[in-house]
């Protein structure tokens, strides 16, 4: 009966861990595709027009849309894909990989307010794509990290 | 399996991945297949008269076919534009007239009006085509620094300009009115971004521009109109 008890205590956050792990995969599905966008329309130029009205091609066609030869977009569509395959591996069950997406989160949320930062002060204009990516990346950082946050007391227990 | 599982998960989403994104590599935006200029629809489409006489131009004045540029010399999908320009004037010679006029977008790019004034400038002594190919060719050199002015100077040596007059016009009221006048026709154009070109007065979509295949159809489409 005790032992039943235990198990089910364990079983609950398990379960809580999978599901936040299934939905942060999702997430970074859809973080996944905005920068696969991005990176598209970076490399083929199809709409980084430069123009007077704010928009997406100042940010686009600025120095900081790239890291030396690469569109930042494609780094971001790498990121979004480690998260994805990570939290996939998590929700498996993998704890290496849940501890691996903790950090690359961490690492993604800092560049995310670093591009703001670029966006608000320094380019002076906000693409609305990157915005989405942002929204994308804080929200894996709250599910990622809240959601082990939170499952700490019930471990403790 | 179940260990497998999330591996075959991965590996589909890549797939998924790399095949979308090839998709959109192939698929144009919002542009029709045909090359043709008048299947556009005529309200996204700017219009500008052909006898508009611009100030700087290669080719025959009266070509059968003009080619009339807003661009802004910091701009990189102006700098992408250049080298299809020049393939585009090299394979129409005297069929084909090419304009440049300034649209420099100082909001975003700090030294574009700069380098416009040093176009004109250069233009003041003759040789505002050799600034202009300059400017472009070495975008990524005098865009990135502190200071585009020492550069400009350098510029001006290598393409034999006295460079005292070069610095006195490049802060002139002739560059300056130059480049406010182009500015203006702009702005009653209702061109907003760079580059906007314009093919016998009707502009080219973006996507047809800096794809020198379509380009080219677009102009044999308006040459085959021409008697």
């Amino acid at each position: 009966m005790a032992d039943s008890t235990t198990n089910s205590e364990q079983t609950g956050p398990r379960r809580r861990a999978i599901v936040l792990d299934a939905l942060a995969a999702l997430v970074a599905l859809v973080g996944l595709a905005d920068a696969v966008y991005l990176t598209v329309e970076h490399v083929t130029g199809k709409s980084v027009r430069c123009t007077v009205i704010a928009g997406c091609s100042e940010v686009l066609s600025s120095a900081y849309a790239t890291f030396g030869p690469l569109p930042l977009a494609a780094l971001g569509a790498l990121a979004y894909f480690a998260a994805f395959s990570l939290a996939t591996l998590a929700a498996f069950g993998n704890t290496s990989a849940r501890t691996l997406l903790g950090v690359l989160v961490c690492i993604m949320c800092l560049m995310s307010l670093w591009l703001l930062y670029v966006q608000a002060f320094i380019i002076g204009h906000f693409c609305q794509y990157c915005l989405l990516s942002a929204a994308v990346t804080f929200s894996l950082t709250i599910i990622v990290i809240g959601g082990r946050v939170l499952q700490r007391p019930a471990r403790m227990k | 399996m179940k260990r497998l599982l999330p591996v075959i998960i991965i590996i589909v989403v890549l797939l998924i991945v790399l095949g979308g994104g090839a998709l959109l590599m192939r698929t144009p935006q919002s542009e029709p297949a045909q090359p043709s200029l008048s299947s556009a629809p005529p309200t996204q489409q700017r219009a500008m008269p052909r006898d508009e006489q611009p100030v700087h131009f290669k080719g025959r004045l009266d070509a059968p076919v003009q080619l009339d540029e807003f661009g802004d010399y910091q701009c990189p999908p102006c700098g992408l534009f250049h080298p299809i320009a020049q393939r585009v004037l090299a394979q129409y010679g005297d069929r084909l007239r090419f304009s440049f006029r300034n649209l420099p977008l100082p909001k975003i790019h700090k030294f574009a009006a700069e380098a416009a004034r040093a176009a004109e400038a250069a233009g003041q002594q003759g040789k505002f085509w050799e600034m202009h190919d300059l400017l472009y060719e070495k975008q990524q050199e005098w865009s990135k620094g502190e200071a585009a002015r020492p550069f400009f100077l350098k510029y001006a040596q290598e393409i034999g300009l006295d460079v005292n007059r070069f610095t006195q016009d490049i802060d002139g009221a002739v560059a300056g009115m130059r480049v406010a006048q182009d500015d203006y026709l702009a702005q009653t154009r209702g061109v907003t971004g760079t580059p906007t070109v314009f093919l016998n007065g009707r502009e080219v979509p973006f996507e047809q521009l800096m794809d020198y295949d379509k380009l080219r159809a677009a102009i044999d489409v308006a040459l085959a109109g021409k008697p």
